[in-house]
């Protein structure tokens, strides 16, 4: 499953997916967890019993500002969290 | 055996009961759906809201409480259903219940009071893909709700209004609030009622098939949810996800409540 955590407003879409088929045999050891420097990812179990990584409720109301920091404005050249995802199961929508 | 499915939804409680019948040589169990219930709870207490609701449904329904096996819930506010055995998303339990419905369906559209989502199902109704906007309101039911009420109609004669013009207005405004002020301007510029009527269920499609977009279209489609029955609504849908046919349910908003009570009564 393509998991879409995010939004649409007037300035764009801001969305984070997780392909949870990549996701649930990680094979970057949960590397998401601590890459992530907002600690925005927590593995949960879904609906169909796999444990699987999701944003956390509190920050998919505000991904344009929480994501800012790690953003080429902000200096990185690639996002931490896409880059420790070596399966590439997390994708950034803008 | 009888299952229910609580859809714990942000305006109202549905629910729906199931009795699986066995039927001699049949490949697959039949379902007997009871008559669905839906409630508006008068309570802040969701808790209490759940269970008056679930007491009722049953008394309707004809059906013994206690000879409820199973029960799941979904919805906003589905951890509030303390006595369900397990609560599952808006996505699996539409994914499922709209593929049980219409066994052809791949691409789900759920328009409720306070969301909007786009799903993607497999034929087994496990949900593949999906795209919600958590934090807009102005893709859902209660946008068109407030706009339907700053010009005096009623939700159905909004929907009906908005079938009688053929013009385009575009709606700039992406937050419910400031397109408020916007639909106050067309009407003291002297705008009909059908245009702008038109004009916001156009804007509410727009938003729905961004989402939908998101995770791609795929026949057929189907609309879930309370939206579907605003007529303007769904014509301004159809035409904006650009296809021949949209399916829609007999009881649209009871279909996540069905897909909960059918994951209820899979579980063995």
């Amino acid at each position: 499953m393509i998991a879409n955590y995010g939004y649409k407003d007037g300035s764009g879409d801001y969305y984070i997916s997780i392909d949870t088929d990549k996701c649930i045999e990680c094979g970057a050891n949960r590397a998401c967890l601590t890459a992530c420097p907002k600690g925005m990812f927590e593995i949960m179990t879904d609906d169909y019993d796999d444990e699987v990584a999701w944003i956390k409720a509190q920050f998919r109301k505000s991904l344009k500002y929480d994501c800012a920091d790690c953003k080429p404005a902000a200096g990185y050249s690639s996002l931490p969290c896409t880059t420790a995802c070596t399966p590439g199961a997390v994708k950034h929508s803008w | 055996m009888i299952t229910a499915g609580i859809d714990m939804g942000s305006r109202s409680i549905k629910i729906v009961l199931l009795e699986d019948i066995k039927v001699e040589g049949a490949p697959q169990i039949k379902y007997d759906m009871k008559k669905p219930y839906l409630m508006m709870p008068g309570d802040l207490d969701m808790d209490k809201a759940a269970e008056i609701a679930f007491d009722s449904a049953c008394k309707e329904a004809g059906v013994d409480k206690g000879s409820v096996k199973r029960v799941y819930a979904t919805g906003a506010g589905r951890k509030q259903v303390t006595f369900a055995a397990d609560s599952v998303t808006e996505m699996t339990a539409g994914a499922k219940g709209a593929v049980y419905m219409f066994p052809n369906v791949k691409t789900v559209v759920d328009v409720g009071a306070e969301e909007g989502r786009g799903i993607k199902a497999d034929s087994t109704g496990k949900a593949t893909d999906f795209a919600g906007n958590e934090k807009c309101a102005a893709g859902a039911g209660s946008f068109a709700e407030a706009m339907s009420r700053a010009l005096q109609l009623s939700l159905k004669e909004f929907g009906e209004y908005s079938l009688r013009s053929d013009k385009t207005i575009p709606m700039n405004a992406q937050c419910t609030v400031f397109a408020e002020s916007e639909v106050v301007s067309l009407i003291h510029s002297s705008t009909p009622k059908e245009d702008i009527a038109k004009a916001v269920l156009d804007a509410v499609a727009s938003r729905v098939c961004a989402m939908v977009r998101r995770v791609g279209i795929e026949k057929d489609v189907v609309l879930i949810g309370g939206m579907v029955h605003n007529v303007g609504f769904v014509s301004s849908l159809k035409k904006a996800l650009d296809v021949e046919e949209l399916l829609l349910p007999e009881h649209p908003e009871y279909v996540a409540a069905l897909g909960c009570a059918l994951l209820a009564a899979e579980t063995h």
